[in-house]
Protein backbone atom coordinates (compact mmCIF):
# COMPACT_ATOMS: atom_id res chain seq x y z
CA UNK A 1 0.00 0.00 0.00
CA UNK A 2 1.21 3.47 -0.91
CA UNK A 3 1.74 5.59 2.17
CA UNK A 4 -0.34 8.68 2.88
CA UNK A 5 -0.86 11.56 5.24
CA UNK A 6 -3.69 11.12 7.68
CA UNK A 7 -5.76 14.13 8.71
CA UNK A 8 -8.95 14.48 10.74
CA UNK A 9 -10.88 17.57 9.65
CA UNK A 10 -12.94 19.04 12.50
CA UNK A 11 -15.85 20.42 10.52
CA UNK A 12 -17.72 19.76 7.29
CA UNK A 13 -16.37 22.96 5.76
CA UNK A 14 -12.79 21.94 6.64
CA UNK A 15 -13.45 18.58 4.99
CA UNK A 16 -14.82 20.22 1.85
CA UNK A 17 -11.83 22.56 1.58
CA UNK A 18 -9.44 19.65 2.11
CA UNK A 19 -10.88 17.58 -0.75
CA UNK A 20 -9.70 20.20 -3.27
CA UNK A 21 -6.11 19.00 -2.82
CA UNK A 22 -4.86 16.67 -5.53
CA UNK A 23 -4.53 13.09 -4.27
CA UNK A 24 -6.99 13.68 -1.44
CA UNK A 25 -9.56 11.06 -0.47
CA UNK A 26 -12.17 10.89 2.25
CA UNK A 27 -11.96 7.96 4.64
CA UNK A 28 -15.03 6.87 6.60
CA UNK A 29 -15.15 3.27 7.83
CA UNK A 30 -12.77 2.33 5.01
CA UNK A 31 -14.30 -1.06 4.30
CA UNK A 32 -14.13 -0.35 0.55
CA UNK A 33 -11.33 2.22 0.32
CA UNK A 34 -8.86 0.27 2.44
CA UNK A 35 -9.53 -2.80 0.32
CA UNK A 36 -8.80 -0.77 -2.85
CA UNK A 37 -5.64 0.66 -1.28
CA UNK A 38 -4.38 -2.79 -0.26
CA UNK A 39 -4.91 -3.98 -3.84
CA UNK A 40 -3.12 -0.98 -5.35
CA UNK A 41 -6.30 0.17 -7.11
CA UNK A 42 -6.53 3.38 -5.09
CA UNK A 43 -3.48 5.28 -3.87
CA UNK A 44 -4.50 8.54 -2.22
CA UNK A 45 -1.64 10.68 -0.94
CA UNK A 46 -3.71 12.18 1.84
CA UNK A 47 -6.64 10.67 3.71
CA UNK A 48 -9.19 12.88 5.38
CA UNK A 49 -10.87 10.82 8.08
CA UNK A 50 -14.45 12.12 8.19
CA UNK A 51 -15.71 9.54 10.69
CA UNK A 52 -15.85 12.06 13.53
CA UNK A 53 -17.49 14.95 11.67
CA UNK A 54 -20.33 16.20 13.86
CA UNK A 55 -24.02 15.85 13.03
CA UNK A 56 -23.79 13.17 10.33
CA UNK A 57 -24.77 10.16 12.43
CA UNK A 58 -28.48 10.83 12.85
CA UNK A 59 -31.65 9.21 11.49
CA UNK A 60 -34.17 12.06 11.45
CA UNK A 61 -37.92 11.92 10.86
CA UNK A 62 -39.04 14.76 8.60
CA UNK A 63 -42.39 16.57 8.94
CA UNK A 64 -43.48 15.34 5.48
CA UNK A 65 -43.19 11.70 6.61
CA UNK A 66 -39.81 11.16 4.98
CA UNK A 67 -36.58 10.31 6.71
CA UNK A 68 -33.15 11.96 6.50
CA UNK A 69 -30.21 9.64 7.05
CA UNK A 70 -26.80 10.94 8.05
CA UNK A 71 -23.89 9.88 5.84
CA UNK A 72 -22.06 8.38 8.82
CA UNK A 73 -24.92 6.21 10.09
CA UNK A 74 -23.67 2.63 10.12
CA UNK A 75 -25.45 0.18 7.83
CA UNK A 76 -26.35 -2.10 10.76
CA UNK A 77 -27.73 0.77 12.85
CA UNK A 78 -30.01 1.88 10.03
CA UNK A 79 -31.24 -1.64 9.27
CA UNK A 80 -31.99 -2.35 12.94
CA UNK A 81 -33.57 1.01 13.77
CA UNK A 82 -37.11 -0.21 14.65
CA UNK A 83 -38.93 2.86 13.28
CA UNK A 84 -36.93 2.90 10.09
CA UNK A 85 -37.27 -0.85 9.47
CA UNK A 86 -41.04 -0.61 9.95
CA UNK A 87 -41.40 2.28 7.51
CA UNK A 88 -38.88 1.08 4.93
CA UNK A 89 -38.74 -2.72 5.12
CA UNK A 90 -37.27 -3.01 1.60
CA UNK A 91 -34.29 -0.85 2.55
CA UNK A 92 -33.72 -2.64 5.85
CA UNK A 93 -33.84 -6.02 4.13
CA UNK A 94 -31.51 -4.90 1.33
CA UNK A 95 -28.99 -3.65 3.89
CA UNK A 96 -29.11 -6.92 5.80
CA UNK A 97 -28.64 -8.97 2.63
CA UNK A 98 -25.27 -7.35 1.90
CA UNK A 99 -21.75 -8.12 3.16
CA UNK A 100 -21.41 -9.56 6.69
CA UNK A 101 -22.45 -8.46 10.17
CA UNK A 102 -18.89 -7.25 10.84
CA UNK A 103 -18.82 -5.09 7.72
CA UNK A 104 -22.34 -3.76 8.28
CA UNK A 105 -21.35 -2.76 11.82
CA UNK A 106 -18.52 -0.65 10.39
CA UNK A 107 -19.63 0.52 6.94
CA UNK A 108 -21.52 3.79 6.61
CA UNK A 109 -24.52 4.82 4.54
CA UNK A 110 -22.44 7.40 2.66
CA UNK A 111 -19.76 4.83 1.94
CA UNK A 112 -22.36 2.39 0.66
CA UNK A 113 -23.54 4.97 -1.91
CA UNK A 114 -19.98 5.75 -2.97
CA UNK A 115 -18.50 2.24 -3.07
CA UNK A 116 -16.79 1.25 -6.30
CA UNK A 117 -17.87 -1.49 -8.64
CA UNK A 118 -16.96 -5.11 -7.88
CA UNK A 119 -15.94 -5.85 -11.49
CA UNK A 120 -12.91 -8.15 -11.33
CA UNK A 121 -11.08 -6.17 -14.04
CA UNK A 122 -11.48 -2.97 -12.03
CA UNK A 123 -9.74 -4.79 -9.17
CA UNK A 124 -6.84 -6.02 -11.29
CA UNK A 125 -4.31 -3.24 -12.03
CA UNK A 126 -2.86 -5.36 -14.87
CA UNK A 127 -6.18 -5.29 -16.79
CA UNK A 128 -7.54 -2.55 -19.01
CA UNK A 129 -10.37 -0.74 -17.24
CA UNK A 130 -11.91 2.55 -18.33
CA UNK A 131 -13.38 3.05 -14.89
CA UNK A 132 -10.03 2.73 -13.14
CA UNK A 133 -8.01 4.42 -15.87
CA UNK A 134 -10.12 6.16 -18.53
CA UNK A 135 -9.04 5.45 -22.10
CA UNK A 136 -7.37 2.10 -21.43
CA UNK A 137 -10.32 -0.01 -22.64
CA UNK A 138 -12.47 -2.69 -21.03
CA UNK A 139 -11.08 -6.19 -20.59
CA UNK A 140 -14.44 -7.37 -19.31
CA UNK A 141 -15.93 -7.04 -22.82
CA UNK A 142 -14.05 -10.15 -23.98
CA UNK A 143 -13.39 -11.59 -20.54
CA UNK A 144 -15.24 -13.30 -17.70
CA UNK A 145 -18.39 -11.21 -17.92
CA UNK A 146 -21.09 -13.54 -16.70
CA UNK A 147 -21.99 -11.16 -13.88
CA UNK A 148 -21.92 -7.95 -15.91
CA UNK A 149 -24.65 -5.61 -17.10
CA UNK A 150 -27.58 -6.34 -19.42
CA UNK A 151 -29.19 -2.88 -19.22
CA UNK A 152 -27.71 0.57 -19.78
CA UNK A 153 -24.16 -0.62 -20.52
CA UNK A 154 -21.81 0.77 -23.16
CA UNK A 155 -18.76 -0.46 -25.04
CA UNK A 156 -16.69 1.55 -22.55
CA UNK A 157 -17.91 -0.24 -19.43
CA UNK A 158 -20.19 -3.17 -18.68
CA UNK A 159 -19.71 -3.25 -14.90
CA UNK A 160 -22.75 -3.25 -12.63
CA UNK A 161 -23.47 -0.97 -9.74
CA UNK A 162 -22.34 -2.72 -6.54
CA UNK A 163 -24.88 -1.59 -3.95
CA UNK A 164 -27.93 -3.60 -2.84
CA UNK A 165 -28.94 -0.71 -0.58
CA UNK A 166 -29.30 1.68 -3.55
CA UNK A 167 -31.88 -0.53 -5.30
CA UNK A 168 -34.81 0.19 -2.93
CA UNK A 169 -33.54 3.78 -2.59
CA UNK A 170 -34.08 4.22 -6.32
CA UNK A 171 -37.49 2.51 -6.17
CA UNK A 172 -38.52 4.99 -3.48
CA UNK A 173 -37.16 8.11 -5.25
CA UNK A 174 -34.53 8.81 -2.58
CA UNK A 175 -32.36 11.88 -3.02
CA UNK A 176 -28.84 12.53 -1.80
CA UNK A 177 -28.07 15.83 -0.14
CA UNK A 178 -24.54 16.86 -1.11
CA UNK A 179 -22.57 19.70 0.40
CA UNK A 180 -19.70 21.08 -1.66
CA UNK A 181 -17.74 24.22 -2.36
CA UNK A 182 -20.65 25.73 -4.25
CA UNK A 183 -23.17 25.01 -1.52
CA UNK A 184 -25.75 22.32 -0.94
CA UNK A 185 -27.53 20.42 -3.70
CA UNK A 186 -29.90 17.50 -4.07
CA UNK A 187 -29.25 14.64 -6.49
CA UNK A 188 -31.53 11.65 -7.07
CA UNK A 189 -29.85 8.36 -6.08
CA UNK A 190 -30.69 7.18 -9.60
CA UNK A 191 -28.54 9.99 -11.08
CA UNK A 192 -25.70 9.66 -8.62
CA UNK A 193 -22.89 8.26 -10.67
CA UNK A 194 -21.41 6.33 -7.89
CA UNK A 195 -20.10 3.27 -8.86
CA UNK A 196 -24.34 -5.81 -5.34
CA UNK A 197 -23.51 -8.27 -3.62
CA UNK A 198 -26.37 -9.89 -5.50
CA UNK A 199 -26.09 -11.27 -9.05
CA UNK A 200 -29.51 -9.79 -9.72
CA UNK A 201 -31.80 -8.22 -7.15
CA UNK A 202 -35.10 -6.39 -7.17
CA UNK A 203 -36.99 -4.12 -4.83
CA UNK A 204 -40.74 -3.80 -5.25
CA UNK A 205 -43.47 -1.89 -3.48
CA UNK A 206 -47.17 -1.57 -4.30
CA UNK A 207 -50.11 0.42 -3.01
CA UNK A 208 -53.12 -1.86 -3.41
CA UNK A 209 -56.64 -0.49 -2.86
CA UNK A 210 -59.78 -2.66 -3.16
CA UNK A 211 -57.84 -5.36 -4.96
CA UNK A 212 -56.35 -2.98 -7.56
CA UNK A 213 -52.77 -1.78 -7.81
CA UNK A 214 -52.84 2.01 -7.52
CA UNK A 215 -49.13 2.63 -7.62
CA UNK A 216 -46.07 0.41 -7.97
CA UNK A 217 -42.32 0.82 -7.63
CA UNK A 218 -39.71 -1.53 -9.04
CA UNK A 219 -35.94 -1.20 -9.14
CA UNK A 220 -33.31 -3.73 -10.16
CA UNK A 221 -29.78 -4.26 -8.91
CA UNK A 222 -26.91 -6.15 -10.52
CA UNK A 223 -28.11 -5.52 -14.08
CA UNK A 224 -26.82 -2.05 -14.98
CA UNK A 225 -24.18 0.58 -14.23
CA UNK A 226 -26.66 2.10 -11.80
CA UNK A 227 -29.63 0.83 -9.80
CA UNK A 228 -32.23 0.46 -12.56
CA UNK A 229 -35.72 1.85 -12.11
CA UNK A 230 -38.32 -0.04 -14.14
CA UNK A 231 -40.73 2.80 -14.99
CA UNK A 232 -42.42 0.99 -17.89
CA UNK A 233 -43.19 -2.01 -15.72
CA UNK A 234 -44.58 0.24 -13.00
CA UNK A 235 -46.98 1.84 -15.50
CA UNK A 236 -48.21 -1.60 -16.62
CA UNK A 237 -49.03 -2.55 -13.03
CA UNK A 238 -51.01 0.59 -12.21
CA UNK A 239 -54.73 -0.12 -12.41
CA UNK A 240 -54.33 -3.90 -12.69
CA UNK A 241 -55.12 -6.76 -10.36
CA UNK A 242 -52.08 -8.07 -8.51
CA UNK A 243 -52.01 -11.50 -10.18
CA UNK A 244 -49.22 -13.65 -11.66
CA UNK A 245 -50.13 -12.83 -15.28
CA UNK A 246 -49.84 -9.09 -14.58
CA UNK A 247 -46.56 -9.57 -12.77
CA UNK A 248 -45.16 -11.56 -15.70
CA UNK A 249 -46.18 -8.84 -18.15
CA UNK A 250 -44.53 -6.17 -16.00
CA UNK A 251 -41.37 -8.26 -15.69
CA UNK A 252 -41.12 -8.71 -19.46
CA UNK A 253 -41.57 -4.98 -20.00
CA UNK A 254 -38.86 -4.18 -17.44
CA UNK A 255 -36.30 -6.15 -19.43
CA UNK A 256 -37.60 -5.33 -22.92
CA UNK A 257 -34.50 -3.27 -23.76
CA UNK A 258 -31.98 -5.62 -22.15
CA UNK A 259 -29.20 -7.16 -24.18
CA UNK A 260 -26.28 -9.26 -22.95
CA UNK A 261 -22.92 -7.47 -22.71
CA UNK A 262 -21.17 -10.85 -22.81
CA UNK A 263 -21.78 -14.29 -21.38
CA UNK A 264 -24.70 -13.06 -19.30
CA UNK A 265 -27.91 -13.57 -21.25
CA UNK A 266 -29.22 -15.57 -18.27
CA UNK A 267 -29.49 -12.37 -16.25
CA UNK A 268 -32.36 -11.16 -18.41
CA UNK A 269 -34.62 -14.07 -17.53
CA UNK A 270 -33.29 -14.17 -13.99
CA UNK A 271 -34.21 -10.51 -13.53
CA UNK A 272 -37.71 -11.17 -14.88
CA UNK A 273 -38.21 -14.06 -12.47
CA UNK A 274 -36.90 -12.00 -9.58
CA UNK A 275 -39.31 -9.16 -10.42
CA UNK A 276 -42.22 -11.63 -10.36
CA UNK A 277 -40.98 -12.99 -7.06
CA UNK A 278 -40.54 -9.52 -5.54
CA UNK A 279 -44.00 -8.42 -6.70
CA UNK A 280 -45.57 -11.62 -5.35
CA UNK A 281 -43.91 -11.04 -1.98
CA UNK A 282 -44.90 -7.36 -2.03
CA UNK A 283 -48.53 -8.26 -2.78
CA UNK A 284 -48.53 -10.57 0.24
CA UNK A 285 -47.70 -7.56 2.44
CA UNK A 286 -44.77 -6.67 4.63
CA UNK A 287 -43.82 -9.54 6.96
CA UNK A 288 -43.67 -8.64 10.66
CA UNK A 289 -39.95 -9.35 10.67
CA UNK A 290 -37.17 -9.33 8.09
CA UNK A 291 -36.75 -12.96 6.86
CA UNK A 292 -33.99 -15.05 8.45
CA UNK A 293 -32.13 -14.98 5.13
CA UNK A 294 -32.72 -11.42 3.93
CA UNK A 295 -33.50 -10.99 0.23
CA UNK A 296 -32.62 -14.61 -0.42
CA UNK A 297 -34.41 -17.06 -2.73
CA UNK A 298 -33.44 -19.84 -0.35
CA UNK A 299 -35.45 -20.85 2.62
CA UNK A 300 -35.11 -23.47 5.30
CA UNK A 301 -38.90 -23.62 5.54
CA UNK A 302 -40.21 -26.67 3.67
CA UNK A 303 -42.62 -25.85 0.85
CA UNK A 304 -41.53 -22.22 0.62
CA UNK A 305 -42.04 -20.30 -2.60
CA UNK A 306 -39.01 -21.02 -4.80
CA UNK A 307 -39.87 -20.79 -8.45
CA UNK A 308 -41.92 -17.86 -9.60
CA UNK B 1 5.57 12.16 10.75
CA UNK B 2 4.54 10.38 13.95
CA UNK B 3 1.00 9.74 15.04
CA UNK B 4 -0.18 9.15 18.57
CA UNK B 5 -3.35 7.33 19.54
CA UNK B 6 -4.89 6.04 22.72
CA UNK B 7 -6.65 2.67 22.85
CA UNK B 8 -8.23 0.66 25.62
CA UNK B 9 -7.38 -2.94 24.84
CA UNK B 10 -9.01 -5.63 27.00
CA UNK B 11 -9.63 -3.07 29.71
CA UNK B 12 -6.12 -1.56 29.72
CA UNK B 13 -5.70 1.92 28.38
CA UNK B 14 -2.54 2.50 26.38
CA UNK B 15 -0.96 5.30 24.42
CA UNK B 16 0.60 4.16 21.18
CA UNK B 17 2.96 5.99 18.82
CA UNK B 18 2.71 5.06 15.18
CA UNK B 19 5.34 6.00 12.63
CA UNK B 20 3.38 4.54 9.72
CA UNK B 21 -0.26 5.53 9.11
CA UNK B 22 -0.94 2.34 7.13
CA UNK B 23 -1.04 0.06 10.19
CA UNK B 24 -4.39 -1.70 10.48
CA UNK B 25 -5.91 -2.41 13.86
CA UNK B 26 -5.18 -6.10 13.21
CA UNK B 27 -1.46 -5.52 12.60
CA UNK B 28 -1.27 -3.24 15.62
CA UNK B 29 -2.80 -5.92 17.85
CA UNK B 30 -0.59 -8.70 16.53
CA UNK B 31 2.73 -7.02 15.79
CA UNK B 32 2.87 -4.20 18.33
CA UNK B 33 0.80 -5.44 21.24
CA UNK B 34 1.67 -9.13 20.64
CA UNK B 35 -1.96 -10.17 20.98
CA UNK B 36 -1.68 -12.90 18.38
CA UNK B 37 -4.99 -14.56 19.23
CA UNK B 38 -6.67 -12.39 16.61
CA UNK B 39 -5.84 -14.05 13.30
CA UNK B 40 -5.01 -12.71 9.87
CA UNK B 41 -6.80 -14.86 7.31
CA UNK B 42 -7.64 -13.01 4.09
CA UNK B 43 -6.71 -9.48 5.28
CA UNK B 44 -9.53 -8.20 3.02
CA UNK B 45 -12.59 -8.30 5.24
CA UNK B 46 -13.97 -11.52 3.84
CA UNK B 47 -13.10 -14.35 6.25
CA UNK B 48 -13.78 -12.91 9.71
CA UNK B 49 -10.69 -14.46 11.37
CA UNK B 50 -9.68 -10.97 12.57
CA UNK B 51 -13.01 -10.20 14.27
CA UNK B 52 -12.72 -8.10 17.44
CA UNK B 53 -15.20 -5.99 19.39
CA UNK B 54 -14.96 -2.21 19.17
CA UNK B 55 -17.08 -0.59 21.87
CA UNK B 56 -18.93 -3.92 22.07
CA UNK B 57 -19.60 -4.28 18.31
CA UNK B 58 -17.95 -6.90 16.13
CA UNK B 59 -15.90 -5.63 13.19
CA UNK B 60 -13.09 -6.90 10.95
CA UNK B 61 -9.89 -5.50 12.45
CA UNK B 62 -8.08 -5.95 9.10
CA UNK B 63 -10.35 -3.40 7.43
CA UNK B 64 -9.82 -0.49 9.77
CA UNK B 65 -6.80 1.74 10.27
CA UNK B 66 -5.45 1.79 13.81
CA UNK B 67 -5.35 5.59 13.57
CA UNK B 68 -9.08 5.73 12.93
CA UNK B 69 -9.75 3.83 16.17
CA UNK B 70 -8.17 6.47 18.39
CA UNK B 71 -10.03 6.41 21.72
CA UNK B 72 -11.80 3.10 21.04
CA UNK B 73 -12.41 0.28 23.51
CA UNK B 74 -11.12 -2.91 21.88
CA UNK B 75 -11.86 -6.44 23.12
CA UNK B 76 -9.92 -9.36 21.66
CA UNK B 77 -10.08 -13.10 22.30
CA UNK B 78 -7.40 -12.61 25.00
CA UNK B 79 -9.75 -10.37 26.97
CA UNK B 80 -12.88 -12.44 27.42
CA UNK B 81 -11.99 -15.15 29.97
CA UNK B 82 -11.99 -14.25 33.66
CA UNK B 83 -8.70 -15.67 34.90
CA UNK B 84 -9.02 -19.42 34.50
CA UNK B 85 -12.76 -19.25 33.94
CA UNK B 86 -13.63 -19.41 30.26
CA UNK B 87 -16.17 -17.09 28.72
CA UNK B 88 -19.47 -19.02 28.25
CA UNK B 89 -19.04 -18.85 24.45
CA UNK B 90 -15.51 -20.34 24.72
CA UNK B 91 -16.84 -23.15 26.94
CA UNK B 92 -19.73 -23.82 24.53
CA UNK B 93 -17.36 -24.03 21.53
CA UNK B 94 -15.39 -26.71 23.37
CA UNK B 95 -18.51 -28.56 24.51
CA UNK B 96 -19.98 -28.62 20.98
CA UNK B 97 -16.76 -29.26 19.08
CA UNK B 98 -17.12 -25.92 17.28
CA UNK B 99 -13.64 -26.13 15.77
CA UNK B 100 -11.15 -28.38 14.09
CA UNK B 101 -7.84 -26.68 13.22
CA UNK B 102 -8.74 -23.68 15.38
CA UNK B 103 -7.49 -20.91 13.11
CA UNK B 104 -10.88 -19.28 12.64
CA UNK B 105 -11.97 -19.93 16.24
CA UNK B 106 -10.95 -16.63 17.89
CA UNK B 107 -12.83 -14.74 15.18
CA UNK B 108 -15.81 -17.11 15.44
CA UNK B 109 -15.97 -16.65 19.21
CA UNK B 110 -15.69 -12.85 19.06
CA UNK B 111 -18.32 -12.80 16.32
CA UNK B 112 -20.64 -15.03 18.37
CA UNK B 113 -20.29 -12.71 21.37
CA UNK B 114 -21.12 -9.78 19.10
CA UNK B 115 -24.09 -11.63 17.58
CA UNK B 116 -25.55 -12.52 20.99
CA UNK B 117 -25.10 -8.93 22.13
CA UNK B 118 -26.86 -7.62 19.00
CA UNK B 119 -29.88 -9.68 20.03
CA UNK B 120 -31.19 -10.23 16.49
CA UNK B 121 -30.81 -13.98 16.09
CA UNK B 122 -32.55 -15.38 19.16
CA UNK B 123 -32.79 -19.17 19.18
CA UNK B 124 -33.43 -19.55 15.42
CA UNK B 125 -30.60 -21.66 13.95
CA UNK B 126 -31.16 -20.08 10.51
CA UNK B 127 -30.74 -16.57 11.93
CA UNK B 128 -27.64 -17.70 13.84
CA UNK B 129 -26.10 -19.18 10.68
CA UNK B 130 -26.89 -15.99 8.75
CA UNK B 131 -25.54 -13.85 11.61
CA UNK B 132 -22.32 -15.89 11.69
CA UNK B 133 -21.90 -15.88 7.90
CA UNK B 134 -19.09 -13.31 8.07
CA UNK B 135 -16.86 -15.99 9.60
CA UNK B 136 -15.54 -18.72 7.35
CA UNK B 137 -14.43 -22.10 8.70
CA UNK B 138 -12.53 -24.10 6.14
CA UNK B 139 -12.67 -27.22 8.32
CA UNK B 140 -16.46 -27.02 8.17
CA UNK B 141 -17.21 -26.95 11.90
CA UNK B 142 -20.31 -24.87 11.22
CA UNK B 143 -22.79 -27.23 12.79
CA UNK B 144 -20.88 -27.31 16.09
CA UNK B 145 -20.52 -23.52 15.97
CA UNK B 146 -24.28 -23.06 15.51
CA UNK B 147 -24.97 -25.46 18.38
CA UNK B 148 -22.53 -23.58 20.61
CA UNK B 149 -24.20 -20.24 19.93
CA UNK B 150 -27.65 -21.79 20.42
CA UNK B 151 -26.61 -23.18 23.79
CA UNK B 152 -25.28 -19.86 25.06
CA UNK B 153 -28.39 -18.11 23.81
CA UNK B 154 -30.56 -20.66 25.61
CA UNK B 155 -28.65 -20.36 28.89
CA UNK B 156 -28.96 -16.56 28.72
CA UNK B 157 -32.73 -16.81 28.30
CA UNK B 158 -32.91 -19.25 31.23
CA UNK B 159 -30.77 -16.94 33.38
CA UNK B 160 -33.10 -14.04 32.50
CA UNK B 161 -36.13 -16.15 33.45
CA UNK B 162 -34.51 -17.04 36.78
CA UNK B 163 -33.84 -13.36 37.44
CA UNK B 164 -37.36 -12.30 36.61
CA UNK B 165 -38.98 -15.20 38.51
Amino acid sequence: MKTFDYVRPATISDAIAAAAEPGAAYLAAGTNLLDLMKGGIAGPSRLFDVMRLPGLDRIERLPDGGVRIGALVRNADLAHDPDFARSYPAIAEALLSGASAQLRNAATVGGNLLQRTRCGYFYDPASACNKREPGTGCDAREGANRLHAVLGWSEACIATHPSDFCVPLVALDAVVEIEGRTGRRMVAVEDLHCQPGAIVSAAAAMRIEHGTIRDARIALGGVAPKPWRAHTAEKILAGCHPDPATFHRAAEAALADAKPSGDNRFKIELAQRIIVRALTLAAAGTPPRVPALPASPFSSAPGAFHDA
Amino acid sequence: MNFSISLTVNGVRQNIELADPRVTLLDLLRERLHLTGTKKGCDRGQCGACTVLIDGRRINSCMTLALGQDGADVTTIEGIARGNELHPVQAAFIAHDGMQCGFCTPGQIMSAIGLIHEGQAGDDPERIREGMSGNLCRCGAYSGITDAVLEVQKSLVEADQRLSA
